[in-house]
């Protein structure tokens, strides 16, 4: 299975995504130039964490305009999956790929740690080999996180299956004293309604190694790889 | 020509004179802004030069000694680590954000600059007392900039200190450190050589920002400083991710001879440093160099600190692959003149010559002033302690909590959760142990990096402060399973015009050196920061140490954290039950006073020998400096961050304040599985290590008994609430 790690200038976690899935996944991994337009002969657009742009009008408000975008869209129209870690979360909300925005974090100020996030859906691409319900420890690092969409669309996605992934405590407990950012309902990742396309604000790639102390993120990527080969999804 | 110009540029009269020698005519308004900023202190070091050799500068491990913009020391396997500290102290006081921001870009330019992907930066900040707006507004806005440049650019801001002292009310300090990885092949020097080559600019365009920035830093600050605003420059850390990634690819290329980063005095110091580094001249035409501002004049562009550029010197004919690598991340690239062979920098402006002096008169020959010395009043007056006067607390579980939750103890959370510390996914130690510790890709290997310095030790005793921040942070090293290999130094002290302070920076630099010899940890690189001062006092003496070590296999890292119950607690070294100059006697008793702890660098060495070995044959499972707030504050440090208990007794005469918060040196508590009791006892022995057997791990308490009676008795969860909110509640 062949994976693309997304490039656009400022981008910085895109070495991590590369080197979780080359050397750690051991999968075929190739960086995607920004100004590139050929997707072919990929099985996966990652597109990564980092400052596209410098983020300075709003994050992921440039780079959705790259070349490269037209032809992620696409892709992901064709029904094959795309995953966006944290800038890579806001680009695709700027997209129209996702729903919703990410805000500033209520406190107003970056946030590095690690966090529990609750599996709340496991039918999808990207969690199918979690338990619906399981906690995974993974850290976020970002200071415009607080997802943020209105009442209709949110009714919408929780009919969906949409909700991905939720902040909660180290017991699974979906508790505002958990919610990091101020996320409207702890929501820390969303998919599309065909379940194609992951946002999500914590960094799976960056808990896949035992030197790390932490190997949660590397469900996430064995999940793609099993959809990928056909270890598919119900319906 | 106005005959106070040179006054106005921070020159004396007698080096108006030196310079009129060395040109053998009168400069004019253009050249003797060169000098202006080349002989500042910030950019000439003229006051510290006779005394900075006193370091031990070089080893079998150094492959770049200080003089470049970094310093590089070998790690095996054809590889290197590339470090250095530099201050952007009076920015900061004036425009925090952007002050400590554009320090951090700085700092990562030395870096790459030397062809080094930076891999992790640190810092080590200080400021008043958390007691009022102003010193929150500075605190808060200074690891914001800090955050807001590195986590932008992608580098880990993974380790750091900040203390608080009301010395540094007015005169905050901001030292931002950064490392890098490099292969000796791809090793690039600041020289410009090989007449007719091109010299290019590269990155952002240049503005009227950072206007003698180099000037601004070298005298005290004042009322009208909060006005110098335009002396401060502004930092944008994408463009600086662009230029970094921009310049590594441009050095695969091999079409580059030479590269400097435009810093502290701006061209004028990138192109006299690096001609005369190369006994070459340099041709150079200002009105090439891409603008930002419409009305420039030459003198503006030669000593404008607009941030994210750099000089490259590139082989003649290359020019183009130069413009095509920057073309595509979205640069400038301009040649804007040619390498000579005849000494001189030439300045031109649309073909006109405006300047032209020798190149290595700027950089360097700058007067080499041998300031006067005195030791300072206070020194014996502080020396004085009387115990007898210090009464001993009823409550030690009180005395404890509360220096737990004092500012310079409590845990750094508040933060270093606001800076990305795991980004490059690399850091296998994040911030809150003894010291960082970052992985190399594709070694079994590692490196430990640590920023160290306790000021209060360094203003009541110098030289034995100076000798105890390198001794701690290489003690804070060998805690994480890392051999100490080299320094790089950040000397913060007052006006050096004054004799006592010049005193204070002597004796620093010479404790340093001695501890430096002792450790074989040379210095590879460093920065001088004077003038830090206002209207009514100098700042303590802050000679921060930066220091990086070598973990040889990533199975010998360690943390402070106790582990497993029924570990047994052991303590390497002697507690004497020093209490001078210590963080108790400040927060409980109000005072800074008495003698500074002893250090013997002989049985420092051994400690961390003992402690190093131990780890290294995996004996140790987990290690802990006993610093500020001494034995009980690194007990319960120990606790809160394995989670877990421990139950320990000790005593042998000593006052009970001054045994659990004393802080004597050369101390290291060190946790073993009983199986292993033997063998690190043996190991003690055969060093010639005092090993003290005080107790085990386990429980939920931490239960510290003294002759016998038990003194502290603390849920770990109390202290960690304590120790982990403290700082927290005071911003928030």
């Amino acid at each position: 299975m062949k994976f693309g790690v997304v490039v656009f200038p400022g981008s910085n976690c895109d070495i991590d995504c590369y080197h979780a899935l080359r050397d750690v996944m051991g999968q075929p991994t190739e960086y995607i130039w920004h100004k590139d337009r050929d997707l072919s002969g990929f099985d996966c657009i990652v597109l990564p964490g980092g400052f596209s742009y410098g983020d300075y009008l709003r994050c992921g408000a440039i780079a959705r305009f790259s070349p490269v975008m037209d032809k992620v869209i696409e892709f992901a129209d064709r029904g094959k999956p795309v995953i966006g870690i944290c800038n890579g979360f806001q680009i695709l909300t700027e997209a129209g790929l996702l729903p919703g925005t990410l805000l500033r974090n209520q406190n107003m100020k970056f946030i590095c740690e690690t966090i529990s996030v609750k599996v709340e859906n496991a039918n999808t691409p990207f969690t199918n080999l979690c338990e619906e319900g399981q906690v995974l420890n993974i850290p976020i690092a970002h200071g415009d996180g607080n997802y943020f969409v209105d009442d209709s669309t949110l009714e919408e996605m929780q009919v969906n299956g949409q909700i991905v992934f939720r902040y909660c405590g180290p017991d699974g407990q979906v508790i505002e004293g958990r919610n990091p950012n101020g996320s409207l309902k702890n929501i820390a990742g969303v998919c599309n309604k065909k379940r194609n396309v992951l946002g999500m604000m914590p960094h799976p790639e960056r808990c896949m190694e035992r030197i790390l102390n932490n190997e949660d993120g590397v469900i996430i990527f064995k999940s793609i790889i099993n959809y990928l080969e056909g270890g598919g999804i119900d319906g | 020509m106005d005959k106070d110009l040179y006054r106005k540029v921070g020159l004396t009269c007698d080096e108006y004179e030196k310079i009129k020698g060395i040109l053998g005519r009168e400069p004019n308004e253009l050249e003797i802004n060169l000098y202006g900023v080349m002989w500042s202190e910030h950019c000439s070091y003229k006051n510290s030069k006779p005394v900075l050799r006193m370091f031990p500068t070089s080893g079998e491990r150094v492959l770049q000694g200080p003089g470049e913009n970094a310093g590089i020391v070998d790690i095996g396997d054809n590889m290197a680590v590339v470090m250095k500290i530099e201050s952007h102290n009076h920015p900061s006081a004036v425009e925090p954000y952007q002050g400590a921001a554009t320090g951090v870009g700085g700092i990562i330019r030395d870096i790459f600059t030397m062809g080094a992907r930076p891999i992790a930066s640190l810092n080590s900040l200080r400021f008043g007392e958390l007691d009022n707006s102003r010193t929150k507004y500075l605190f808060e806005h200074v690891v914001a900039g800090i955050a807001g440049y590195g986590n932008c650019i992608g580098i880990p801001t993974v380790g750091g200190e900040v203390y608080f002292n009301d010395c540094y009310k007015g005169n905050p300090l901001v030292n931002a450190m950064c490392v890098g990885i490099i292969e000796h092949k791809d090793i690039k020097r600041g020289t410009a050589a090989g007449a007719g080559n091109a010299v290019m600019i590269v990155g952002a365009s240049t503005g009227r920002d950072g206007m003698g920035g180099a000037s601004f830093a070298s005298t005290e600050l004042t009322q009208e400083s909060q006005e110098n605003r335009s002396a401060v420059q502004v930092g944008d850390p994408f463009m600086e991710k662009l230029l970094l990634e921009a310049c590594l690819e441009l050095f695969q290329t091999g079409c580059v001879v030479g590269v400097q980063d435009l810093g502290a005095a701006g061209l004028t110091s990138a192109c006299s440093e690096t001609a005369s580094r190369g006994n070459s001249g340099m041709d150079i035409d200002v009105s090439l160099v891409p603008r930002r501002e419409a009305g420039m004049i030459p003198v503006e562009v030669m000593i404008s600190e607009s941030q994210e550029r750099m000089l490259v010197i590139v082989e003649k004919g290359r020019e183009d692959e130069v413009t095509a690598i920057f073309e595509k991340w979205g640069l400038h690239s301009s040649v804007i003149g040619r390498v000579t062979d005849d000494g001189m920098l030439t300045i031109r402006d649309k073909g006109v010559i405006v300047g032209q002096v020798p190149a290595k008169s700027l950089a360097d020959q700058a007067p080499v002033y041998h300031r006067e010395y005195r030791e300072p009043g206070y020194i014996e007056e502080r020396k004085t302690l009387d115990l007898n006067s210090i009464p001993i607390p009823e409550d030690m579980n009180e005395i404890l909590l509360q220096l737990l939750g004092s500012p310079n103890i409590a845990s750094k959370e508040w933060v270093y959760r606001q800076y990305d510390h795991m980004v490059r996914t690399c850091t296998a130690v994040t911030p809150g142990s003894d010291a960082a510790v970052i992985r190399i890709r594709g070694t079994r290997k590692a490196i430990a990096l640590t920023t160290d310095c306790n000021s209060r030790y360094c203003y009541l005793n110098p030289g034995v402060g100076g000798a105890i921040a390198i001794a701690e942070a290489a003690r804070n090293l060998v805690c994480s399973g890392a051999r100490p290999l080299a320094v790089t130094d950040g000397l913060n002290f007052g006006n050096p015009e004054k004799p006592e302070i010049f005193w204070q920076f002597r004796q620093s630099v010479s404790g340093m050196s001695d501890a430096c010899r002792a450790l074989g940890t040379p210095v590879i690189s460093g920065n001088v920061s004077f003038y830090n001062e206002t209207e009514t006092d100098a700042v303590f003496p802050t000679p921060i140490v930066g220091m990086v070590g070598l973990v040889e296999d990533v199975d010998h890292i360690t943390t402070q954290a106790f582990r497993d119950e029924g570990d047994v607690v052991l303590m390497l070294g002697m507690n004497k039950g020093e209490i001078g100059g210590s963080e108790y006697l400040k927060v409980i008793h109000g005072m800074e006073r008495g003698a500074v702890p002893e250090l013997d660098l002989q049985t420092e060495k051994k400690v961390q020998e003992c402690c190093l070995e131990g780890i290294r044959k995996g004996y140790v499972k987990s290690a802990h400096d006993c610093s500020e707030g001494g034995l009980a504050v690194a007990l319960a440090e120990c606790c809160i961050s394995g989670n877990i208990g421990a139950v320990v007794s000790c005593g042998d005469g000593l006052r009970k304040d001054a045994l659990l918060f004393g802080e004597s040196q050369s101390r290291i508590i060190i946790t073993t599985s009983p199986d292993d009791l033997a063998r690190v006892e043996e190991l003690a022995r055969k060093t010639g290590v005092d090993c003290l057997n005080m107790g085990h791990v386990g429980g939920s308490t931490l239960e510290v008994a003294i002759n016998g009676h038990k003194e502290i008795d603390l849920p770990v969860k109390d202290m960690e609430i304590q120790w982990r909110e403290a700082l927290k509640c005071i911003m928030e």
